[in-house]
């Protein structure tokens, strides 16, 4: 009977070790594999275990972690939500993390290398560990303003400041309220998300930087005319010929100035005037003798085609890399593919205001241990050099020659300074309502603000508004806001 | 290997000789067992108390209070073993006792986590439930004086064991639970017959192989170079894979009808020696496999959960892997040494204080305190085990296998279901698990297993097994 014992023994033992095994292969071997699924929900909820960091304007918070009974241990919340829901983003328990929330997490966490012995430090001491804090470089006086000037447009505008790339202003609407993100009920999280995404309005996307990207039109001649003024071969005083219709090469195709007239009287028409009365026909003469590699280059000097990390990651505003004449002559006044989001038009103004130096854009002005020390501090980063000085000198001239000598942007002059500017009026399509744009920058000889406002869906008039009337003034509040400090 | 079935003189029943050995004997186990205890009951406050610093924050004495009466409870059955039992086993008891309190301390943290309070907290059930566990093993322990009482009622354990077992199928007596109509109710307590009814099978097992164990091992036929039994030898097993089946089918319970069949199987082969029958009973468990899989749902949904658990199909599915993954998750959060008591998140994984207390405590305590929790189990099944090697008749010999096996049994079957060795089954993890009929049933095992060590070594060596 003991033969059969010790068998039966070694059937236990073997039992055992098949137990000994497997635990140590779940919690040793695959242990780091199951932490990463994503559906572990103990890794969110140990992403809770710290107080996550502030977001930070101006020393204030505009999201923050406050302790609360439940097993989450702290309650994530935005103050002034619907104003900064773009740049914070949502921090929720099942549908991930977006803006700042997202971008920077490592940072708020704690979780990141640097901020380790902090954590260790904060252990041995007792405390509480602490993510650490975002301060952004927004103004949150423009912002409101910007916010608030939007009012019922879906729209954007993004201010930078053009001798740094410091995005001082990054307003979209329709806003929403990341607070309805943040709570630990999942139902009721994924009840919100869903009603957002189901919103035609798209109240998700940061229209500054992402979403379906808009034709640029005129406010793209900018491009242009530093693509022209580059070349060597051009000056202000270049001219073109002036028809009232102009039929693209190789089609029947006839293209027309948005007067339905010539470009003012004459036979022929300057660039400046061209550019001051945003004359379609001269710029389609300019890009088809420019030739399309050479737009292409001056745009992506100026940040066409490349996708910025402001740290949310941008969408690459396109210019086409492929296109016959006739794609070219519409290009060349911002329409066909080209397409751009307000941030990389501000990028185009502020390189004008600075010298012809494009600076790489962020929002984060610096990342502040919780005993506020400084872990990482902004600096400017110089993105390329997309113009010579002297051209950035002579855009400046024409710039604030359209916003002074112009019918179609008298809405931002500013008494006592000198601003300089441009609009765009983008077509979307037969029957579409039009895109509004305003770019520009504020005071133009010395300049601070770098602006581009960005009204869709025709601001609600279809076809008949006009970026006067609709994107031209709010530039001008924001600036008047930032200016009167 | 087999031993002359010569019943041993009842020296324990009859009285001065055994009188006379236990006046001479030292009380050398019981000082063992007595610091084995001390040591035990301070790991259970010591958890205890660091389930209510990681929770609370704070400690709360009034749980720690109530569970000092059980230590009072288990101290009572160590004081009575010094006069009915002193040759007893000395690690039975602090083992058994150590399980119990982590799994107390367990429930607890879960409760707390839960926000669970009064009744609605299984801690104070599982803590009423042990009490009422130690008084059971206190009156096993005092009124059997020894397993050949036990051995007389051979078929009345049997018959026993089949009452039991169809309590739950008794209309308004039984009820069903998660789908498992294993539960019987009587006012607002429930309990689970069939735990106590495999104490009583092992006994009805071991008594009725003692007698047949000749016929069984040497009479049959040659097949494929192996001696299968006569068919009439063939009835008990049968009837017992039938059993099985029919606690699987009708109960859906299918890790208690593994376990009932298992246990079976072990005590036939240790009985008769014979590998056929093991063979035998091994394809007959394939057979049912194969049976219920193809025909029983929640069966083959067992199978699927098990070997396709991260796909989302069946981690999303109503009865899918959800729980399962879950438990994996916990005990990955653990790691080596854990996230320490009350520091984890157990109480993600539904039913974390039944089934998953071991993914619970293995979040908490980490591989670092599973080990040590199977190592644990290792050491009550070996004693169990070595009585088995030592024992000087038949039916001890074979009651102590089979009672120690059913723990080892049980063990793999809930811990692997949960580690996803084997496709995962309703059963609870012995002593740890809250659960109060398993705790009665394993306290009770647990007495008898200190009652045969006793009786082993009270007892003259007059039989060379």
């Amino acid at each position: 009977m003991n033969r059969e014992l010790k068998r039966v023994t070694f059937v236990v033992i073997g039992m055992f070790l098949a137990l000994f095994l497997a635990s140590s292969v779940i919690q040793v071997a695959v242990a780091d594999q199951l932490y990463a699924d994503s559906r572990n929900t103990r890794t969110i909820f140990d992403s809770y275990r710290y107080q996550r960091g502030a977001i930070l304007v101006a020393g204030s918070p505009i999201a923050q972690s406050v302790p609360t009974d439940d097993n989450y241990r702290y309650q994530r919340t935005y103050l002034n939500p619907f104003t900064y829901a773009n740049v914070t983003g949502y921090f929720t328990l099942n549908q991930g993390m977006t803006g700042i929330e997202g971008a920077m997490n490592s940072y708020l966490s704690g979780k990141t290398g640097s901020q380790f012995l902090n954590q260790v430090n904060a252990i041995l001491t007792g405390q509480e560990p602490q993510g650490a804090s975002v301060g952004l470089s927004l103004d949150p006086v423009m912002q409101q303003v910007a916010f608030d000037e939007l009012a019922n447009y879906e729209g954007a505008v993004i201010v930078t400041e053009p001798s740094t790339g410091k995005i001082l202003v990054m307003a979209s609407k329709p806003g929403y309220d990341p607070n309805a993100l943040a709570s630990h009920n999942t139902d009721d999280v994924i009840a919100s998300y869903d009603a957002l995404i189901a919103d035609p309005q798209q109240p998700l996307i940061d229209k500054t930087i992402t979403g379906d990207m808009n034709p640029p039109g005129s406010v793209f001649k900018l491009v242009m005319v530093a693509a022209a003024l580059e070349s060597g071969k051009y000056t202000p005083d270049s001219t073109f010929d002036n028809p009232s219709q102009y039929r693209l090469p190789g089609t029947d195709v006839f293209i027309e100035n948005s007067t339905h007239t010539s470009c003012g009287p004459g036979a022929t028409v300057t660039l400046a005037t061209a550019l001051r009365l945003s004359c379609n026909i001269p710029f389609a003469e300019l890009g088809l003798e420019l030739g399309r590699k050479a737009i292409l280059d001056q745009a992506k000097k100026f940040g066409f085609n490349t996708s910025f990390d402001v740290p949310m990651t941008t969408a690459a505003s396109e210019f086409p890399v492929v296109m016959n004449e006739p794609q070219t002559a519409l290009a060349s006044f911002g329409q066909y593919d080209v397409r751009a989001t307000p941030l990389q038009i501000a990028m185009v103004s502020a390189a004008v205001a600075n010298g012809g130096k494009v600076m790489y854009p962020t929002v984060v002005d610096q990342v502040l241990e919780p005993t506020l020390k400084p872990i990482s501090q902004f600096e400017a980063k110089e993105y390329s050099q997309a113009m010579s000085a002297e051209t950035a000198a002579t855009m400046t001239q024409m710039m604030i020659n359209n916003v002074d000598n112009s019918n179609l942007i008298t809405n931002v002059r500013i008494d006592g300074v000198k601003v300089a500017g441009k609009t765009g009026t983008a077509e979307n399509g037969d029957g579409e309502p039009y895109t509004f744009w305003f770019t520009g920058f504020a005071p133009a000889d010395a300049p601070r603000y770098a602006i581009t406002v960005l009204i869709e869906n025709g601001a609600g008039l279809g076809q008949s508004g006009y970026a006067n009337d609709t994107a031209v003034p709010i530039a001008r509040k924001v600036l008047e806001a930032g200016l009167n400090k | 290997m087999s031993a002359p079935v010569t019943p041993a003189p009842d020296f324990a029943l009859t009285g001065s000789i055994g009188k006379l050995k236990r006046a001479k004997v030292p009380q050398r186990m019981r000082n063992v067992e007595l610091v084995l205890l001390i040591v035990a009951c301070g790991i259970n406050v010591g958890s205890l108390v660091l389930v209510q610093l990681g929770v609370l924050g704070v400690v709360d004495g009034g749980p720690l209070a109530i569970c000092g009466l059980l230590t009072v409870l288990v101290l009572a059955i160590h004081v009575a073993m010094r006069f009915v039992a002193p040759q007893a086993d000395a690690l039975i008891l602090p083992v058994a006792t150590v399980l119990n309190g982590l799994g107390i301390a367990e429930i607890y943290r879960i409760d707390l986590a839960l926000g669970n309070e009064g009744w609605d907290a299984l801690a104070n059930k599982q803590i009423a439930w042990t009490a009422l566990a130690l008084g059971a093993a206190f009156a096993t322990i005092v009124l059997i004086r020894h397993q050949r009482v036990l051995q007389r009622y051979t078929y009345i354990f049997g018959l026993v064991a089949v009452i039991l077992l169809i309590l739950p199928m008794i209309p308004g007596l039984g009820i069903e639970v998660n789908g498992a109509r294993v539960w019987i109710q009587i006012g607002t307590l429930t309990f689970q017959p069939g735990e106590i009814a495999k104490i009583a099978l092992a006994i009805f097992f071991a008594g009725y192989l003692v007698q047949r164990r000749e016929s069984l091992s040497m009479v049959g036929k040659s097949f494929l170079g192996m001696r299968f039994p006569r068919g009439r030898d063939l009835g008990p097993i049968l009837v017992v894979w039938a059993m099985s089946m029919a606690v699987i089918v009708f109960q859906r319970d299918l890790g208690t009808g593994l376990l009932y069949f298992g246990l079976f199987l072990v005590m036939l082969y240790v009985a008769t020696g014979r590998g056929s029958w093991v063979i035998l009973g091994l394809s007959l468990v394939g057979l049912g496999a194969v049976l219920a899989n193809q025909f029983l749902d929640y069966v083959h949904g067992r199978f699927a959960n098990w070997y396709d658990a991260f796909n989302p199909e069946n981690f999303n599915g109503y009865g899918g892997s959800y729980q399962l993954v879950q438990g994996l998750f916990g005990l990955a959060h653990g790691g080596v040494i854990g996230t320490g008591l009350g520091e984890g998140l157990p109480e993600v994984t539904p039913v974390a204080q039944s089934d998953y207390i071991i993914a619970s405590l293995g979040e908490e305590l980490g591989l670092a305190g599973i080990f040590a929790i199977l190592c644990l189990y290792l050491l009550l099944v070996g004693r169990g085990l070595r009585i088995g090697f030592a024992g000087h008749d038949d039916f001890s010999k074979l009651l102590a296998v089979g009672l120690s096996f059913t723990i080892a049994l049980q063990c793999f079957i809930v811990i692997g279901g949960v580690m996803r060795v084997i496709p995962l089954t309703g059963l609870t993890t012995p002593f740890l698990a809250a659960g109060g009929s398993s705790l009665v049933a394993n306290w009770m095992i647990a007495a008898l297993l200190l009652r045969l060590s006793d009786s082993l070594r009270n007892e003259p060596r007059l039989v060379v097994g």
